[in-house]
């Protein structure tokens, strides 16, 4: 199970890659094994405000709908919409092409290091 | 089923061996998928796909009045059943609400009545209740039988090099004795995925080796979120999502397996004879998301302000690669309406059940 050790993560298994103030945010791997074929992406509007915790969109594989929870609080800068005609990109690179939203944000995050969410994924399964 | 350890297959060893994952279906642990819900469904519509649905119920009616207690519970009239020959049903309650959709399979001696699983202990109490007074046995066999489903367009090639059963002669709703690899089966021409097919009935114990030589000779193993899309496509009611306690078999669009002219009168006949001059009180719709969205079991279906129906079934059709679904709804909604995606109102055109049909060649 891949989980890159550039990156932070969330219980709800989103990562975030934040590079000065902007937070890309996705989900992890083992969050797209779970959820099997990604058919459906729902993603906010650019220039959306969200706050830490808040769903801002869903991704929905054949089976099921799964929302998405912003690990920061922030503006969404920019949104992946090449995903809105191939959601597979999530399966097929979670941490690459695959990423969902873009949040400019001034919040200091509660986030996980790739160890601590290695255990969150070892507990689950 | 809280507390209860989850019952399995004959297969189950086969399932943890191929690296299935695996849900709690009706209180077995069953495979939902293998190696993606897309790709078995693509095998299932283009090759063979093969599934485990050893946790369908069978009840068995013997004894001089089997045929009249058949006759009573379900809604066809299997005095026009040929011995080796199958017919699909619903069994009522007598305000015509669904107790369950079965397959009846005419044998030689006694009547094989094919049940869901989530549904096997109720479906039986209805059978012994409603049966008393005449001179039949009604025996739960579920945990005796073993039931593959080997679907798709390369289904009768593939079995075909595995039995000296004739199946180029079995038509759809007909089955036959004989034998997989030297185990006894029932081979039926039946089917839960709008393809070609054979349901294989055998014993529990003969399932694995079955199940291994089928898989060797090409069959892609399929899990049931690929047999519910699948059915889906095919327009084919789900017990549960189409079919309920509240819901008639007219209503859900099964009315080609209700004879209303059936002379030995079955429970719920009155009422689907009413209901039939009356006019139903809901109807099944197919319809397509012209909107942005997937709908889901238990979406409201509006039209403007008002709800108007409940949406039975939906999914991305990954055969037609459009969001798709089944509604009950009001019987006067027009072609056009929308459905409640997360408070959104989203458009939705009503179009034919089936979603697909194969190309018969």
């Amino acid at each position: 199970m891949s989980i890159p050790d550039d990156l932070q993560y969330t219980k709800s298994h989103e990562w975030v890659r934040t590079e000065d103030d902007t937070a890309t945010i996705g989900i992890t791997e083992h969050a797209q094994v779970e959820l099997g074929d990604v058919v459906f992406v729902e993603l906010p509007e650019e220039g959306a405000t969200v706050a830490t915790g808040e769903s801002f969109g869903t991704v929905e594989s054949v089976k099921a709908v799964s929302d998405l929870y912003a690990p920061v609080g922030g503006e969404v800068v920019e949104v992946n919409s090449s995903l809105e005609d191939a959601p597979e990109k999530i399966n097929d690179d979670p941490y690459g092409e695959g990423w969902i939203v873009k949040l400019r944000t001034s919040e200091e995050a509660d986030l996980l290091s790739p160890e601590e969410y290695e255990k969150v994924v070892e507990e689950e399964s | 089923m809280a507390g209860e350890a989850p019952k399995h297959t004959p297969l189950y060893d086969e399932h943890r061996e191929l690296g299935a994952r695996l849900v709690d279906f009706a209180g077995y642990e069953m495979p939902v998928q293998y190696e993606g819900i897309k790709a078995e469904h693509e095998a299932v519509r283009n090759h063979a796909g093969l599934f485990d649905v050893s946790h369908m119920g069978e009840a068995v009616f013997r004894g001089p009045e089997a045929e009249a207690a058949v006759q009573r519970l379900v809604t066809r009239d299997v005095s026009r059943l040929d011995v080796g020959q199958a017919g699909y049903c619903a069994v009522c309650y007598e305000n015509g609400g669904t107790v369950d959709d079965v397959i009846v399979y005419r044998r030689e001696d006694d009547f094989l009545v094919v049940i869901n699983a989530s549904n096997r202990d109720k479906d039986v109490e209805h059978f012994k209740e409603n049966t008393e007074d005449l001179e039949v046995e009604v025996a739960d066999e579920s945990d005796d039988w073993a039931l593959l489903a080997l679907q798709g367009p390369e289904a009768a090639e593939l079995l075909q090099g595995l039995t000296d059963a004739e199946l180029s002669g079995l038509k759809p709703f007909r089955f036959l004795e004989g034998e997989v690899e030297d185990v006894p089966v029932l081979i039926s021409r039946t089917g839960y995925t709008g393809e070609d097919g054979f349901e294989i009935y055998l014993q529990p114990d003969g399932a694995p080796r079955v199940w291994r030589r089928l898989i060797e000779a090409g069959a892609a193993p399929a899990g049931l979120g690929a047999r519910d899309t699948l059915r889906l496509e095919a327009g084919l009611c789900l017990y549960g999502n189409e079919l309920d306690a509240e819901t008639t078999p007219l209503e859900a669009g099964i009315g080609f397996a209700v004879h209303l002219d059936k002379q030995e009168r079955f429970i719920g006949q009155r009422a689907l004879l009413l209901e039939d001059t009356q006019g139903l009180r809901k109807k099944l719709v197919g319809f397509e998301m012209e909107g942005r969205g997937i709908a889901r079991h238990g979406y409201h279906v509006t039209s403007g302000a008002e709800i108007v129906g409940e949406v039975t079934s939906g999914t991305k059709s990954p055969t037609l690669d459009r969001a798709i679904g089944l509604a009950l709804v009001d019987p006067g909604v027009e072609d056009w309406f929308e459905i409640l995606i997360r408070d959104n109102p989203v458009p939705a055109r009503a179009v034919p059940i089936p979603f697909y049909k194969r190309d018969r060649g």
